[in-house]
């Protein structure tokens, strides 16, 4: 089967987010899908799949234009989609995730479940998935519920599988299990396509790459032939360093000290289990691991945003155990919070009001009760130019920025105040690559004032460019440290310490 | 990177305000008055439709006119049925602004209510100038304690306020119904569930009756207009109202920044409630004189309306409760001057609210109003 | 609706925190039993069990008051001190339960001791009462499952109790109960559309409904319905008795009695669940209600079927309003469901949003209002106005998780907006 997008443009009001798209997919093929945030690549595989609708070009299956009305035209014709963010109902089990929308039924529209949880078990042994049909979808690790979303897929039949960042939430391990995968559908002769911007990852597993930047094709690749360098290059349009100047490392006093902090979840399970660790001052600790580890736990427990079970928290010589964000705000805490729509910002109010959200309650922005708007709106805008944060003004709504801007604004937040120590979690997720080297600068300058700086990020490179002394976090546990002194940093070594194999 | 921008000069250029765009015009202004007009519309119709004369609709409409702005003792009754209205329309707004549904309006107005009765024939011998103001507080005390259950409930253990305000309203109807039995709140020498007459040093008084005595507006004008006024002080210029408007839009923010979200629940109820029980203070002291069952009359659910129509903003609220005081009033007149049943305010009044909160199908209707939104 | 705000760690204590509430909560019901309904109390009650014609007779069941008082604190008593012994969280909700049933019977014995008092009687009325509750709390499940909150159901069953009336007039019982469906339908119809199509807040959306239908109903009624009479003036059903079960003693006349509304009532749980839970299409009204967009990147047509099942919800609970007039006094007065609609709501969340559940709330709030009113009957000492305030006052201890958090449709409340 040979699927082709011809000419395809997709508009949303003023941004054209495909120009013109020409791709050819093909049975027993892996195409590799580059593309830098923001590029087109999700708006043109929405349209394959039969979410989106193009305004201009077509698509042609083994020759014949189709068009698609919704996406379960595309369901229809053959083309799978697997999602980056999971579509799956977490209080249902497998089986019934799996056949929802195409159920096997009896008379009187019976649900015929035994029928389904057979069909899936057939899949499972064809393509070596091992999924259980009557678990419960909210119970199973992620690595298994991506496998939930092969299996809807393959149900329905589908000879193009689309998969959407597959490997942004995976451990190395699952990610080499996730591979394989890959290689047996391929051999059945499905067409695939892979949608990622992690380099590594496509000279693995694709045998073809195209590269996407601002809704164009502007070039193709030969894995392990092309160099990363080039593909960066075409990514983003002009030269690419991955490396980030850094002073050299010169720490001061230990500021931050944890001290066998174990943070609970709901149900009392353990979240963040028995971690010790210190922070000085001029100093870069990044903690690697894959989300979903304690890191986002950890995160809260240190700033103020959850309790501590047991354990004890220094910073510069007080004891800051489960004292509560805003103090620790006042001691010259700023944290750059992992989900920074929900967390970080809000959305319908000012730039000027978000750049005073977690500072209006004292001088010089406030006295007593009443706010001081001259003084708030002259500091954010001193603030928003200083950063560079791209607004007409700061009476726009925080919400109207794009995801970069958003995230500056965040940061000239928490760094125009007198900060001693930054906490900053996933800092540039989702952004541009102008964006993503602005605020590696930043942090950079916080740690050569004089900062503790502490990164929590599952983008291994950032880690790397960033640290001065890597930690690895796995099941709420430190497994291992890097750099410094320590160990030198090694990605592989790195890598399988996140996977839980420390040596 | 970019070219290098002088921060100054930029700082300087983002301190301008935009112009209100087109947009936030029509939100604002356009879709509330045509939901008032399509609202009178339908309910032309529907007295089309039970038979009523198109003559009769006529008179209506003109009994309308005249009963809400046609004399001097319209305009009074329009002010005096506007007063409680914007009052719980206020409660009902900010709790809004906080993200909060304060249904428990019109359970708040009844124990507000019947506390300010009690003071207000409980005290003999005092001065005006003490007993009013200690009425008036009793009210408003007792209805933010009465949303406080709610608010306290909703930030320690989650409880959804719409149910529990709603239920607040239903057990507020029985125990006003057993307080009027009781011996020390019932009117002496009645069987019938009614209570004792304030005192007319508990009084509102009224504010032109040298005029003409059957003005009924009275000094609650001043409360209502001295609360818009703190209302809008409290949402736009203090630190209390940042902290409200952050929580009512996003509460894990608002975390993040160290508010302290269950108090803030708490506050703003209780602010919430003492609004509401200023309204049934109000109607108490100002002019029923005395309580009886249902004497809050479904003015709880009316501000919802008031709070919707207003933009949960306190001039929007005042302007509302004017308009919703001039149907009320305007309807009375109706209803004696056409015989058309004063239960057809109460369905423009609820087709008001259905359209105010649809600006889509207004959009849709009236097109011709509005400019065609960029986008897909 | 705004997120709620407990901070993840605090909750995690919350049910160590819920246990040892049952736990004081049920030694001081243990105390309140032993003073209040065994100490001061003599005597026998005597309960009938019997309506007199019956095919089989049943003696009076005698209960001696005071042992049976002491025998009820001695098991809270029990129940009580077990929550704060290791392992006690799995029991205490249902121990709670049965705890709270020993109080009520307790307090029944104290009441009738001395006196007589008709048992059977009061379960009828129970199971009667429990009616519009139940189909409120039904339409409610249907409408939710698919997660649009439904405040309108108040709304909804006043208009099919005047419908009921005015139709019933002219055509007769069964033409005035079909015509109570369709008008409710029409009003889920209307819900829907606001909310799905128009996008307006769902709460705002029930809340304009239901003063709508207040609206509507009272001018009619009063620029109408008062002139021309006839119109006020329907046919009540009358009760069908199954043969044969209906002379069984005691649980003939309760459940084997009934009009036409019980037995509706029931046959609408019936379908309803096997709908939800057993069909395909329940299969796909439930993942619409849990994660909308994963149902939509299948295909499925979410808008279509939150209008689909919040239409029928509004049926169901036009069927429920019409037991008011039809099915009870056959003519409309203002405002004559008196907020029955929120305690289905209520019942809904007791039944944890599951159509049998919402009938087994249904059945407890019925005996709580007919408790209500034979107790006005017995002349105890507590006020009426108190005891009918029970209700709503469970439901607030319920909503506030004291007794266990239900777990809400997770789409519930917010619109869904297809790209």
């Amino acid at each position: 089967m040979e699927v082709e997008l011809r000419g395809i443009t997709k508009r949303f009001g003023e941004l054209v987010a495909n120009s013109s798209v020409d791709l050819k997919i093909r049975s027993g093929e892996v195409l590799g899908l580059l593309g830098e945030n923001g590029a087109g690549k999700s708006t043109m595989m929405n349209i394959l799949s039969g979410l989106y609708r193009p305004d201009e070009g077509e698509i042609l299956i083994d020759g014949k234009p189709v068009s698609f009305r919704g996406p379960g035209d595309g369901i229809a014709a053959g083309i799978g989609m697997v999602h980056q963010h999971f579509m799956l109902v977490p209080v249902f089990t497998v089986a019934e995730n799996v056949v929802l929308g195409v159920e096997p039924t009896g008379p009187l529209d019976y649900l015929d479940l035994a029928k389904a949880r057979q069909q899936v078990r057939a899949i499972n042994d064809e393509y070596g998935l091992q999924v259980d049909p009557d678990a419960l979808v909210e119970d199973l690790p992620v690595g298994i519920q991506q496998r939930v979303e092969i299996l809807k897929v393959l149900f329905r039949s589908a000879e193009v599988l689309i998969f959407d960042e597959p490997t942004a939430v995976l451990t190395p391990q699952e990610v080499t299990e996730f591979f394989k995968i890959v290689r047996s559908l391929k051999a059945a002769g499905k067409a695939l396509v892979f949608i990622t911007h992690k380099l590594h990852e496509i000279h693995e597993v694709a045998d073809r790459i195209s590269v996407l930047r601002a809704g164009k094709i502007v070039g193709e690749g030969v894995p392990r032939q092309t160099s990363d360098q080039e593909l960066a290059e075409m990514m983003v349009g002009r030269p690419v360093t991955f490396q980030v100047d850094k002073a050299d490392f010169s720490p001061g006093e230990t500021l931050l000290d944890v001290r066998n902090l174990t943070v609970l979840r709901e149900d009392d399970s353990v979240d963040v289990d028995n971690v010790s660790f210190s922070i000085r001052s001029g100093e870069i600790v990044g903690i690697a691991g894959v989300q979903g580890n304690g890191q986002t736990a950890l995160e809260d427990a240190l700033t103020g945003l959850r309790r501590v079970a047991s354990g004890v928290v220094t910073f510069a010589g007080r004891d800051v155990t489960n004292v509560s964000a805003r103090e620790l705000h006042k001691m010259g805490f700023a944290h750059v919070p992992e989900d920074r729509q929900r967390s970080g910002m809000i959305a319908d109010f000012t730039i000027a009001e978000n750049m005073v959200l977690n500072t209006y309650y004292a001088p010089p922005f406030s006295r007593g009760i009443v706010m001081d708007w001259k003084t708030v709106n002259e500091t954010s805008a001193r603030n928003a130019a200083a950063f560079d944060v791209r607004t007409q003004s700061i009476f726009d709504h925080a919400g109207n920025l794009s995801g970069g801007n958003q995230q500056k604004m965040i940061v000239a937040r928490e760094l125009s105040h007198d900060t001693k120590i930054l906490i900053a979690s996933q800092p540039t997720r989702g952004l541009d690559v102008g964006s993503i080297e602005y605020i590696h600068k930043r942090i950079v300058a916080a740690r050569d004032e004089g900062d503790a700086v502490l990164i929590i990020s599952s983008e291994l490179d950032e880690i790397l460019a960033l640290s001065d002394r890597i930690l690895v976090m796995f099941k709420g546990r430190i497994v291992a440290e890097f750099g410094a002194g320590t160990r030198p940093a090694s990605k592989n070594e790195i890598g399988l310490a996140m996977a839980g194999a420390a040596a | 990177m970019s070219e290098a921008r002088n921060p100054d000069t930029v700082s300087a250029q983002l301190l301008r305000r935009a112009a209100p765009a087109r947009a936030d015009f029509e939100d604002l202004v356009i879709v509330p008055v045509l939901a008032v007009i399509a609202a009178l519309a339908l309910g032309a119709l529907i007295m089309l439709a039970t038979g009523v004369s198109l003559p009769t609709i006529g008179r209506s409409f003109a009994a309308l006119f005249i009963g809400s702005v046609g004399s001097l003792n319209a305009v009074s009754e329009t002010l005096t049925s506007a007063a409680p209205l914007t009052l719980a329309g206020l409660g009902i707004a900010l709790g809004f602004r906080a993200g909060l549904f304060n249904i428990g309006a019109e359970g708040q107005v009844i124990v507000g209510g019947l506390a300010a009765a009690i003071v207000g024939f409980s005290f003999s011998g005092l001065p005006a100038a003490i007993h009013l103001p200690l009425a008036l507080a009793a009210g408003a005390l007792v209805g933010a304690l009465w949303a406080a259950i709610a608010g306290w409930l909703r930030a320690s253990t989650g409880a959804h306020e719409v149910i529990t305000t709603i239920m607040l309203n239903l057990i507020a109807v029985k125990l006003l119904d057993y307080m009027l039995r009781m011996p020390w709140v019932q009117r002496e020498g009645r069987a019938d569930p009614i209570s004792k007459s304030v005192l007319p040093s508990a009084e509102l008084p009224r504010l032109f009756d040298w005029i003409d005595p059957t003005l009924r507006v009275h000094a609650g004008i001043a409360v209502v207009l001295l609360a818009v006024l703190f209302v809008w002080w409290l949402l736009f210029r203090s630190t209390v109202g940042f902290e409200f408007r952050a929580a009512g839009l996003n509460p894990d923010a608002a975390r993040y920044a160290g508010m302290r979200s269950g108090l803030i629940i708490v506050l703003v109820m209780a602010l919430a409630g003492a609004l509401a029980g200023l309204a049934g203070a109000n109607q108490l002291l100002g002019v029923l004189g005395r309580a009886s069952p249902n004497f809050s009359g479904g003015v709880g659910f009316d501000a919802i309306a008031v709070a919707l129509l207003g933009r949960s903003h306190p001039v929007g609220v005042l302007l509302a409760g004017l308009l919703f005081g001039a149907l009320q009033a305007g309807g009375r007149q109706m209803q004696v001057s056409a015989g058309v049943s004063l239960d057809l305010i109460a369905i423009i009044q609820a087709l008001i609210i259905i359209f105010i909160a649809a600006p889509i199908l207004m959009r849709a209707v009236f097109s011709f109003a509005f400019h065609k939104p960029t986008g897909r | 609706m705004a997120v709620t705000d407990t901070s993840p760690a605090a909750a995690g204590s919350a049910r160590r925190r819920q246990t040892l509430v049952t736990g004081w909560l049920l030694l001081a019901l243990s105390l309140f039993v032993a003073f209040v309904f065994a100490l001061p109390v003599e005597g026998n009650a005597s309960f009938r069990l019997a309506f007199p014609g019956d095919a089989f007779t049943v003696s009076n069941l005698v209960v001696p008051a005071a042992p049976y008082a002491w025998v009820v604190a001695a098991v809270l008593a029990f129940f009580g001190v077990r929550q704060f012994l290791p392992g006690a969280a799995r029991w205490s909700g249902l121990l709670l339960g049965i705890g709270l049933l020993l109080v009520v019977t307790a307090f029944l014995t104290w009441a009738t001791a001395g006196k007589s008092f008709s048992l059977t009687g009061m379960l009828q009325a129970t199971i009667v009462r429990a009616v519009p509750i139940a189909l409120g709390g039904l339409a409610g499940v249907l409408s939710e499952r698919v997660a649009v909150v439904n405040i309108a159901i108040e709304g909804m069953l006043l208009a099919g109790a005047f419908t009921g009336a005015v139709v019933g007039s002219l055509l007769g019982g069964p033409g005035g109960l079909i015509a109570a469906v369709l008008v409710g339908g029409a009003f889920g119809l209307l819900l829907a559309a606001l909310v799905v199509t128009y996008r307006v807040d769902q709460i705002i959306a029930g809340v304009a409904i239901n003063l709508l239908v207040l609206g509507l109903t009272s001018y009619v009624s009063s620029q109408v319905l008062t002139q021309y009479r006839s119109l006020n003036n329907a046919p009540v059903f009358k009760a069908i008795n199954i043969p044969y079960l209906s002379d069984l003693p005691v649980i003939g006349p309760v459940l084997f009695q009934h009009n036409i509304f019980v037995y509706g009532a029931l046959i609408m749980v019936a379908i309803a669940t096997y709908y939800l839970f057993y069909t395909a299409s329940g299969l796909r009204a439930r993942a619409v209600g849990e994660h909308p967009e994963a149902a939509d990147t299948l295909g499925i047509n979410v808008y279509r079927l939150r209008y689909i099942n919040v239409t029928l919800g509004g049926m169901a609970a036009g069927f429920g309003g019409a037991w008011f007039t039809l099915g009870s006094v056959g003519r409309f007065d203002e405002n004559m469901t008196n907020g029955r609609g929120f305690i289905g709501l209520a019942a809904m969340i007791f039944g944890r949003w599951h159509p049998v559940g919402a009938l087994m709330a249904a059945l407890v709030f019925g005996f709580a209002d007919s408790l209500q009113q034979k107790l006005a009957i017995l002349r105890t000492p507590i006020p009426a106005e108190f005891l009918a305030m029970a209700p709503y006052i469970a439901t607030i201890v319920l909503v506030a998780g004291l007794v266990g958090r239900a777990r809400m449709p997770a789409a519930d409340g917010k619109p869904y907006i297809k790209e």
